[in-house]
């Protein structure tokens, strides 16, 4: 197979305005990624099914994953005046990582045997621009990947088949897997052996102890 | 010829069925409770505290360390350090727990706790007739209910209990030869007082 | 019987002829709970959607709160009739993540007790098809009395018969007990003669035949595009087994054939197990003659407190029902940030619908037992 370089020329050349990005990877597994624009995603999928040197046409894995925002403290190097002369000084300053959604696909080749290409597709915020570019009419083992991931993480797939929740069932609002997820205290609830038992296990431990 | 397939299974059926009669190969049920099949070494359901000597509680093995409860996948287990010390099979005062308590309701087995003690102190028991009539606190299990003799798990567990006593045994012997050296050494000379300034 | 597009077969039948049942969760065929909404034209199903989530425990959000090792009893309850060829999937894409190698006797044992495995898994699907089919727990106590044999085998290796929690990361948890592989060796010359038998009872057999042959038939170009992985994939004729692929472990210096199906219906799914069988016997025998003595973990590796530098990984094994992956990614912590099945049996129940469309009632049952689903690892 071919290094991620050339293919990013070559996918750049066949689906004109793609914008596609290099993640590295830094575990010792080597294997680094493809970012794609959502606008390109579905005729750069196509290319990487039809093409004949790549005929990426097992997509083996597509997953969520929430990026929330972090805040990164840093010390930069500022220019500023002191005392009427010019020194660079260090500060710290914050730095908010974006937050997103991201899907990322896993793509083997049966009639090649090579692979795997990762590609990546990232929303635009957590709240409410979550929509991407269903990939199911171009490989139909997507089709209850995705709407796993629209029941767990939110993520609105357009073009998908029949996005509806999958594991949880219909009436379910909030998404599980979400890394802010709370979950809620009223549901059916009856006490069960294991509740007295941590309600007595509790009267052993010192107060304010972690449970 | 039509329905040859099915004949050659019914032969088959056939033979099973009269076979089961004499070949042991081919009735291999084991009329429970009335016989039951032989304990395997490896086999493990809940786990149990070792302790050393007659009785349970000073010769328990458990120093308290919190690393089984932190390890445990379903944290099923609790624990609360004693503020009083007892010495161990080598002498050295080590801490012990005052609750040590396992749900085995939710314990699954996975025999994780006994991999990381670095004790040797909680084993994996091979019971597993533990239903109880009490749905809450039957299956707590406490310090005392848990504690089981060194001899029962030689019992269970032949190689692997005759391996760490063979080990404990050499660490007592090494550490009564390194209290008999210090006892031994010769008293040092009283020091020579300061020099007057 | 051709297989129409739903909206021609519902348009073909009034709708007030048509029956919707649902093959609930409690069902003594679904091979656990799972529930089927089926709209029926006097017996011929126009339209199946497979409702699943019973069985939902949210295990990659508890793999999120566990450390990478107290995530490994949980992997065996994922598939949990083949609990050791998941821990050995997990196992190795930690070892992807971190940079491990095991030594050479762990990875001779990781595929002697992943071969029985798949052959513990083909025998239950047997007996389990045929009991759907209505023979009622004949072939399935044989293929059970087999299967004791092997679980024996792992109780006296990894202390639990399913839940085994065996492999470890670069390597193995604890050494093989004496006379273990002779028994082993005992158990495989014996194998053969089980099979042998089974086939006698059952392949001849003009019931199968009839209800199998020809039913469900899966088209290769469709199998290919909907991810459908393991024994149904290579029913319709593609060769493609992740074994001979990716050459994980020792895989590649066995010498084993991978069997292909012409038809891809039911009853080349149930022939291809047998045959795979089959050749994991022979996998088995090399194994056992080559396996080298050494240490079983690599010296590297941690027990407790392990923590891969960030990255992320993917790390696939041919199981007994088709390919499981697990995707880890890694900030630098002692538990995942991500941590993800590939669930086989999921993807493989994409093309339900399709291979059902046409059939009749007693064929979906059939086609269900013939995909090879178990409801943990489609709901983990």
């Amino acid at each position: 197979m071919e290094t991620l370089e050339q293919l990013k020329t070559r996918i750049v050349a066949a689906a004109p305005g793609a914008q596609v990005e290099i993640i590295p990877n830094g575990s010792p597994a080597n294997q680094p990624s493809l970012l794609l624009d959502r606008d390109h995603a579905r005729a750069v999928a196509q290319f990487l099914r039809d093409d004949s040197a790549l005929a990426f046409d097992y997509a083996s894995n597509a997953t969520g994953v929430d990026w929330p925002e972090k805040i990164i403290k840093e010390k930069i190097k500022v220019k500023k005046t002191v005392d009427g002369v010019e020194k660079e000084v260090e500060e710290m300053c914050e730095r908010k990582t974006p937050a997103y959604l991201e899907a990322v696909y896993h793509l083997y080749s049966m009639r090649l045997k090579h692979g795997p290409l990762i590609v990546r597709l990232r929303t635009e915020n957590r709240t409410d621009r979550v929509s991407l570019p269903s990939l199911t009419p171009v490989w139909r083992s997507c089709e209850f990947q995705e709407r796993e991931i629209f029941d767990l993480y939110g993520i609105v797939f357009e073009g998908h088949p029949d996005l509806r929740r999958i594991l949880m069932w219909p009436e379910f609002t909030d998404f599980p897997m979400r890394k802010d997820y709370v979950e809620a205290d009223d549901y059916e609830y009856e006490p069960t052996p294991h509740d007295d038992i941590l309600a007595k296990a509790k009267k052993h431990f010192p107060a304010g102890a972690p449970v | 010829m039509d329905g040859a397939g099915i004949i050659k299974g019914m032969i088959e059926t056939a033979r099973n069925f009269a076979g089961s009669y004499h070949d042991e190969a081919r009735l291999t049920t084991v009329q429970y409770p009335e016989e039951k099949l032989a304990p395997v070494e490896n086999a493990r359901t809940i786990p149990f505290l070792v302790y050393d000597g007659a009785e349970a509680l000073p010769g328990l093995r458990c120093t308290a360390c919190m690393i089984c409860e932190k390890e445990c996948p379903p944290q099923c287990i609790y624990i609360v350090k004693d503020t009083v010390k007892k010495p161990d099979f080598v002498g050295k005062m080590q801490m012990q727990p005052k609750v040590f308590d396992i749900d085995i309701s939710v314990c699954m087995s996975c025999g994780i706790c006994v991999e990381v003690c670095p004790f040797d102190a909680i084993k994996m028991d091979q019971v597993f007739e533990l239903s109880t009539g009490d749905r809450f606190g039957g299956l707590l299990l406490n310090k005392t209910q848990l504690a089981k003799p060194n001899d029962y798990f030689n019992k269970l567990h032949k190689t692997e209990a005759a391996e760490i006593d063979l080990r404990r045994v050499e660490e007592k012997q090494k550490a009564e030869a390194a209290a008999a050296a210090k006892a031994a050494a010769p008293a040092k000379p009283p020091m020579a007082p300061p020099p007057a300034p | 019987m051709a297989t129409a597009s739903p909206t021609e077969l519902a348009a073909s039948a009034p709708p007030s002829q048509i029956m919707e049942v649902a093959m609930g969760p409690q069902h003594p065929s679904t091979h656990g709970v799972f529930r089927m909404d089926v709209s029926l034209d006097g017996e011929t199903v126009v339209k199946l959607k497979p409702v699943f989530g019973y069985l939902h425990r949210n295990h990659e959000k508890i793999a999120e709160k566990c450390s990478y090792l107290g995530s490994i009893p949980y992997t065996d309850r994922l598939d949990y009739i083949c609990s050791l060829t998941n821990n050995w999937a997990y196992a190795m894409t930690v070892e992807k993540l971190a940079g491990l190698v095991p030594p050479e006797r762990a990875e001779y044992i990781r595929v002697i007790l992943s071969e029985l495995t798949r052959l513990i898994n083909h025998s239950a699907l047997a007996g389990f098809l045929l009991q759907d089919m209505g023979a009622l727990g004949t072939p399935l106590m044989y293929a059970f009395r087999e299967r004791e044999k092997i679980l024996d085998l792992f109780e006296s290796l990894t202390g639990a018969r399913m839940m085994c929690n065996y492999m470890r990361f670069g390597g193995c948890r604890c050494d093989l007990p004496p006379g273990w592989i002779e028994q082993v060796r005992r158990l495989v010359s014996d194998f053969p003669k089980f099979l042998d038998e089974f086939e006698a009872l059952l392949t001849g057999n003009e019931i199968l035949q009839a209800r199998t042959e020809g039913v469900g038939v899966l088209p290769a170009p469709l199998a290919v595009n909907a991810g459908v992985t393991g024994p149904m994939l290579r029913a319709s004729g593609v060769n493609y087994d992740i074994r001979k692929v990716d050459q994980y472990g020792v895989y590649g210096r066995f010498q084993f054939r991978v069997p292909l199906g012409e038809r891809g219906d039911v009853f080349d799914r149930y022939m291809i197990r047998i045959l795979e069988m089959r050749e994991s016997l022979k996998i088995l025998e090399q194994a056992l003659r080559d396996i080298p003595g050494g240490p079983i973990m690599d010296p590297k590796a941690k027990l407790r407190n392990l923590r891969p530098k960030a990255g992320e990984a993917y790390g696939r094994i041919e199981g007994p029902k088709g390919e499981l992956g697990f995707y880890l990614i890694s900030d630098g912590g002692p538990n995942p940030y991500r941590y993800r099945v590939r669930p086989p049996s999921l993807i493989n129940l994409t093309v339900l619908e399709d291979m059902c469309l046409g059939q009749t009632i007693a064929d979906v049952v059939v086609i269900l037992g013939s995909i090879d689903i178990v409801l943990g690892e489609v709901d983990r």
